[in-house]
């Protein structure tokens, strides 16, 4: 048993492999958190007079509230006014094509091994890269414009569709809704707003890649997808942030609105720094995603591939609200040597004949806590209402932890919900076969853990399943020699 | 092909083989019998890699290479191969690709390139008939939900695909009907040739009447006791392990 302990413990203790910073001069407003900075925000935007009353409601709601601790993670007590709140490139150039895009920027990406021209080259992405607040590059934009699709920034949709964004944002997640989400709202730097127009089926993957770069920025973005009746779209957002010694905020807001028969299908790959082996550093993710499918037969689906973060506190969910609506919550969290994780889902059936299905793989390496906390509520009036729910725990060492704690209200006899659980471990004994096949640790490992994930890997698009299997594959390097 | 010299090994501090020496062929087939707790399934761990046994003791040649300088992984890809007594489960993996993963990490480490999705899927349809292997089974997961025989038919199934010079079968026969017994026999009668050698271990002497050995050794607390030809496993059967054991004290 030692032995296959020691084995794991050395393929979980590779060091973080895109740790690095970019070297982009930025313009960051002085550390702390009061009305003023609120009020620097938006004005450094030119926001309309609304959106300034919104944040500062939320900021004096924020001041109300406490910091939840019921979920099941430790981390010190976070001092918010020793971040930064406002940081942006200084120069922050107009570009019409790639060329024009700061070489650092590039160089950045490149190392990331996403390189920006061969996204939308081979795979024919828009991408809209958000490195640190400010939106700095958007393509195909034209292309998008000419069926009618709305994406680009959320500065950039508060200026140009006021309409949408003040009839949309807020209306998912409401700025008091809960103590990282009013944060959010009182200080969010930008974000991704899409809106997808009434029959339209969006020809290509939307795609985020979101990078915190300044030393200390809380980041705080701001999502917006609205689908409207009988559109589709499907949104990518994946990241990878360099490494760093103190603790970082993250505290972003995903809002998805689908009308009547639209569907939207929103993935994330993400790979925040997790922190170093002993767990300093790393970032905390604080995330607030919430879609609500308002009209008849549509659907939500959220996949996620989770490797990154210190801490990450998280749960997509769906409002089940039209009649025969679907919500879909696929998801595969990684922790590994001090990391923590309390992730999950919560799907709440207000309409009649809504469905629901959960499949969550959870894996703990090295000394770390993973969680997966999901709630599936049936009101009085859902008639009909299923769930499926798919919980799997997958242990790589005798020291993590493994934890569900599912909830379930039912308030309707039709419904049927339906919950399954399983906990396993890779070991000493299954690597010892995998090897006498002439199958090392690693390559092992990977194949057990791919075989483990494959049903949410099959929910991502291509590009992004080789991605998310190559992010586990080197989150979980080292943790067999 | 293999040359075992004064080989000790011990668990936990405490020794179970006690000097082993044993020199195979390419071409033959030895069965080593001998009664529990003896040391059989041990050699068969040392021989593969394993790592809760320390050998304190003797060396392990495998044409002429020291085998106990190598992982577990590095034997097999030089083609040492063991039939587990209980093969593990492994959730989520399929049997094919399981094996499409064994057979090309071995041919990288002969620099070799991955085989053909066409070849290896032509080569496993051939070798399954062979052991009368369901083809559902090496699409579920692998051994997951096998019984008791169809696991031990896909050790050989696995065998076949990976054609090792050394193949030790440890108890293959332990919990199998007689007509899965004959199905396993007939996989090792198949893929013996005179490059091949094969280590059987058995408790019993009735898998000998299926896999004919050229050497039967008994192995009795840590050592090898007797040897002799085939016909040593029936006198084995008739007279008990107690009766080498006693003229073991007696020599």
């Amino acid at each position: 048993m030692e032995d296959s302990d020691k084995i794991l413990d050395e393929l979980t203790t590779t060091e973080y492999k895109y740790g690095f910073v970019s070297d982009i001069e930025q313009d960051i407003l002085a550390k702390g958190l009061n009305e003023d900075v609120v009020r620097f925000i938006s004005a450094k935007k030119n926001e309309p007079e609304w959106l300034l009353e919104w944040r500062l409601k939320a900021y004096r709601h924020w001041l109300t509230m406490v910091e939840p601790t019921w979920e099941n993670v430790h981390y010190p007590k976070i001092d918010y006014q020793s971040y930064h709140y406002y940081a942006s490139p200084k120069v922050k150039p107009q570009l019409a094509s790639m060329d024009e895009v700061d070489p650092e920027i590039r160089k950045t990406f490149d190392k990331l091994g996403i390189s920006l021209v061969e996204q939308m080259r081979l795979a024919g992405v828009a991408v809209d890269a958000v490195l640190d607040s400010v939106s700095v590059v958007t393509t195909f934009k034209d292309k998008l414009r000419e069926l009618g699709i709305i994406f680009c920034s959320m500065s950039e949709a508060v200026k140009e569709h006021p309409e949408l964004v003040k009839k949309y944002m807020g209306s998912v997640v409401p700025s008091t809704d809960n103590y990282f989400a009013a944060l959010n709202t009182a200080v969010f730097s930008d974000g991704s707003f899409v809106y997808v127009p009434k029959g339209v089926r969006c020809p290509m993957e939307l795609s985020t890649y979101f990078r915190i770069n300044a030393a200390n920025t809380g980041q705080f973005e701001r999502t917006l997808i609205v689908a409207d009746e009988g559109s589709y779209v499907s949104y990518l957002e994946g990241c990878t942030a360099p490494m760093r010694d103190e603790n970082q905020l993250h505290a972003a807001v995903v809002e998805l609105v689908a009308h009547d028969n639209s569907e939207i299908k929103y993935s994330t790959v993400q790979n925040w720094y997790p922190g170093d082996k002993d767990g300093k550093g790393g970032i905390f993710n604080f995330v607030t995603k919430r879609g609500i499918c308002s009209g008849v037969n549509s659907k939500i689906s959220w996949t996620q591939v989770e490797t990154g973060s210190a801490i990450t506190w998280k749960y997509p969910s769906v409002i089940l609200k039209g009649d025969n609506s679907i919500g879909e919550f696929y998801s595969v969290a990684v922790t590994n040597n001090m990391q923590q994780a309390d992730t999950g889902t919560k799907m709440i059936h207000i309409g009649k004949n809504t469905k629901s299905r959960i499949v969550s793989k959870g894996i703990s390496a090295g000394s770390s806590q993973n969680s997966y906390r999901g709630l599936v509520r049936i009101n009085k009036k859902a008639t009909n209402a299923q769930n499926f729910s798919q919980c799997d725990s997958l242990l790589m060492t005798d020291h993590c932890g493994a934890h569900t704690f599912p909830y379930i209200e039912v308030n309707n006899t039709s419904a049927k919900v339906e919950h399954e659980a399983t906990t396993s471990k890779i070991g000493e004994d299954i690597l010892f076969y995998c090897n006498q096949r002439g199958i090392g640790n690693e390559e092992a490992v990977n194949l057990i853990v791919n075989g483990y994930c494959k049903e949410v890997f099959n929910q991502l698009p291509m590009e992004f399943a080789v991605e998310a299997q190559k992010l586990l594959a080197i989150s979980l390097e080292g943790s067999v020699g | 092909m293999l040359e075992i010299r004064n080989l000790k090994a011990s668990v936990e501090g405490k020794e179970i083989l006690k000097g082993i020496n044993l020199k195979v062929n390419a071409g033959e087939i030895h069965a080593i019998m001998g009664p529990n707790g003896s040391g059989k399934s041990t050699l068969a761990s040392v021989l593969a890699g394993k790592q809760d046994y320390t050998v304190t003791d003797g060396e392990i040649l495998f044409e002429g290479k020291n085998l106990l300088d190598m992982k577990i992984e590095e034997r097999a890809h030089e083609g040492i191969f063991l039939a587990f007594q209980y093969p593990v489960e492994i959730p989520g993996v399929s049997t094919v690709n399981f094996l499409k993963t064994a057979v090309n990490e071995t041919r990288k480490a002969k620099g070799l390139a991955p085989i053909e999705a066409k070849d290896f899927l032509a080569t496993m349809r051939e070798k399954m008939k062979l052991v009368e292997m369901d083809s559902k089974l090496t699409s579920r997961a692998l051994n997951e939900g096998f019984s008791g025989g169809e696991k031990k038919r896909n050790e050989v199934f696995q065998m076949a695909m990976l054609e090792p010079k050394l193949a030790i079968l440890d108890e293959t026969d332990s919990g199998l009907d007689i007509d899965a017994l004959r199905i396993v026999a007939h996989g090792v009668n198949t893929l013996r040739n005179k490059n091949n050698a094969f280590i059987v271990i058995t408790h019993y002497q009735r898998l000998l009447d299926y896999i004919v050995p050229d050497f039967v050794h008994v192995l009795s607390d840590g050592k090898i006791v007797k040897s002799g030809t085939k016909d040593l496993a029936f006198e084995l059967e008739e007279k008990g392990y107690d009766w080498v054991k006693e003229e073991t004290i007696n020599s």
